[in-house]
């Protein structure tokens, strides 16, 4: 059994546009993100439609930046947490491109990049875009609480991001490439509580990290940067502990989306999370870090916690999953 | 009389205070949810006063015992035992009527400000 | 096929509860006890005022004080503080009937944009509704072993 894909045609990312709301584009990656919005309805009478069509603007800048028509565009790979990913469906209504809808929780968008990158290096396509969003007040309500119940927040939970990213991917092009990929399995340790989503999230991470450095024989050093999806703070702890454990040293590299997206004055929860954490963060600081070579390695692993309303109502624990796809610039 | 107002306010604090903190010690050390605890502090409520002993509190601090979800318990339980000595019918429907101002009030506000106001999103 | 019971990994379980943040338990249990004994303070100059100024007594006075808290609650829900309050005060807004009114006004508002039969009024009860169901069960069974305990006694 082999997890680990390389890429030898090295697909190229061609192209990249982030959007955030507006407590996102405070927070200390706010300059990197291309489209801030100062109210997160944008403009739209419902939450969920706000979403889709942050998703449509981010798909549609990603793909001018990437100089293409949107003809030229072969397939839309996108995902986001709302039932029936409907966030994604509708914002690819208003493309012509082939359209795959995907679902990994928080984990959408590196599954996308490494769906994309497979069609592209295959040689099935010419040009993807893999996209991924989140809304703080639709996850909210599918998730937990109505907005304006009345409820605390346990210290170890986390705030779901507004925001989507885009990504363009290309056979042919200039920019950072996309050379191997590890593909997760579902781990599940029997975390129950749903607000702890670090600690459920933690094991799948691990997994996939050392299964990596394992079918790819490298080590944390090899990389500039490890980037997991939100973990949090609490789950980040988790993650360095279990690979410690098993060998590997990741202090130095690592570093999580949903500490970074926010300000550390905030530090009153764990961070972010949400499928448009790690697709904000990818799409405005890491690529603008490795089009400026600043990042020559990272290895980017979005991780996703696998549970619906249904399943912890009922009782189920929650499994984890988290994909890795390695950029070079 | 201003020292007997003062006195009451000062029980209703006291009171109502320390049922509020019974529930937070609750959400604390269990993982009970907030709807959770409503329910238990209802039943809670039902089942002291329909031992009678939740009347000595209601007495004792006025709005600090019935202002908190227990005391719409105690009017439920309140309500029934009044109506139990009256029939079987006073009996089933006594709970009921003693809570119907709370009922209806919860519905009807709740409907009419849910048709004027709009969920807002939070930042924090 | 594994449940979810397989899958615990109890060390795993232990070592994530050993290093979990805590909640803040004086500063949460104090924040509880002065908003939840405030909320009953303003219940009871309500019921001063009432029982005074209209000479209101007995269950119609209690009813009538349950109505304006269930009122303020609802209104403060629907200008979007109560769940700040909440936030504060956890406990302390949670028990109070206000907060009552909060759980019967939140999601009303949360799934209007689903209509206003199966949105607001359908989806009215999903957090409250407990309250009612087993409120009004239980003071039946409350009524029942009265009436039947007062004619056999």
């Amino acid at each position: 059994m082999r997890r680990t894909i390389c890429f030898n045609n090295k697909p190229v990312i061609i192209g990249a546009s982030s959007i955030a709301g507006p407590k996102e584009s405070e927070g200390s990656i706010g300059k990197f993100i291309e489209t801030t919005l100062n109210d997160d309805m944008y403009g739209e009478d419902t939450f969920e439609k706000a979403e889709s069509k942050m998703l449509f603007t981010a798909i549609k800048k990603a793909v001018d930046n990437a100089h293409k028509k949107e003809d030229e565009i072969d397939a839309i790979i996108a995902g986001d947490l709302l039932n029936q990913i409907i966030a994604s469906t509708f914002a690819a209504r208003n493309f012509p491109s082939a359209y795959l809808g995907i679902y990994n929780a928080c984990a959408t968008f590196a599954e996308s990049l490494t769906i994309g990158a497979m069609l592209i290096d295959g040689k099935y396509m010419n040009n993807v875009v893999c996209s991924a969003s989140s809304h703080f007040s639709s996850a909210e309500r599918q998730y937990r609480y109505p907005l304006e119940l009345g409820c605390t927040r346990p210290p170890q939970a986390q705030w779901t991001v507004t925001g989507a990213g885009s990504t363009v991917i290309g056979a042919k092009g200039s920019g950072p490439k996309i050379t191997s990929a590890t593909i997760g399995k579902v781990v599940d340790y029997g975390v129950v509580d749903a607000n702890n989503m670090g600690a459920a999230m933690a094991p799948a991470a691990a997994d996939t990290l050392i299964t990596h450095f394992r079918e790819s024989n490298c080590a944390p050093c090899d990389y500039d940067l490890i980037v997991t999806g939100d973990l949090g703070t609490l789950g980040s702890r988790i993650l360095k502990d279990l690979s410690w454990e098993k060998g590997y040293d990741i202090e130095k590299q690592h570093v999580d989306c949903g500490e970074l997206i926010y300000n550390l004055c905030e530090s009153e929860y764990q961070g972010g999370s949400g499928a448009g954490c790690s697709a904000v963060v990818f799409n405005s600081y890491l690529m603008e870090r490795l089009r400026e070579n600043k990042l020559k390695k990272i290895a980017f692993m979005a991780t996703g916690a696998l549970l619906s309303s249904v399943s912890s109502q009922q009782g189920d624990s929650i499994p984890g999953i988290a994909h890795l796809v390695v950029v070079e610039s | 009389m201003v020292f007997e107002i003062f006195l009451t306010y000062l029980k209703v604090f006291v009171v109502g205070g320390a049922i509020c903190t019974i529930a937070q010690l609750f959400i604390n050390y269990t993982k009970i949810t907030a709807g959770k605890i409503l329910v238990y502090f209802l039943l809670a409520g039902v089942l002291l006063q329909a031992v009678g002993l939740y009347q000595y509190l209601v007495d004792f601090a006025g709005a600090g015992a019935t202002v908190p979800i227990c005391g719409f318990g105690y009017l439920l339980a309140d309500g029934a035992i009044k109506g139990a000595k009256i029939g079987l019918f006073e009996a089933i429907t006594g709970g009921t009527t003693a809570a119907a101002m709370g009922i209806t009030a919860a519905i009807i506000f709740g409907y009419i400000f849910a048709l004027i106001f709009k969920s807002k999103s939070k930042r924090n | 096929m594994k449940t979810s019971n397989d899958c615990t990994n109890q060390n795993f379980l232990n070592y994530v509860k050993s290093i979990s943040p805590k909640t803040k338990q004086r500063r949460s249990l104090i924040r509880a006890f002065w908003v939840g004994g405030v909320i009953c303070m303003i219940g009871q100059t309500f019921r001063y005022l009432l029982e005074f100024g209209l000479g209101l007594s007995g269950d119609e006075l209690s009813s009538y004080v349950s109505m304006i808290m269930i009122f303020l609650g609802a209104l403060l829900t629907g200008l979007g503080v109560y769940d700040r309050i909440g936030k504060y005060a956890g406990g302390g807004s949670i028990v109070p009937i206000t907060g009552f009114a909060n759980s019967v006004v939140s999601p009303a508002m949360e799934f209007k944009t689903e209509g206003y039969i199966y949105g607001t009024a359908a989806k009215m009860f999903i957090v409250a509704g407990p309250i009612i169901v087993f409120g009004i069960a239980s003071s039946v069974l409350v009524g029942i072993l009265y009436f039947i305990g007062l004619r056999i006694f």
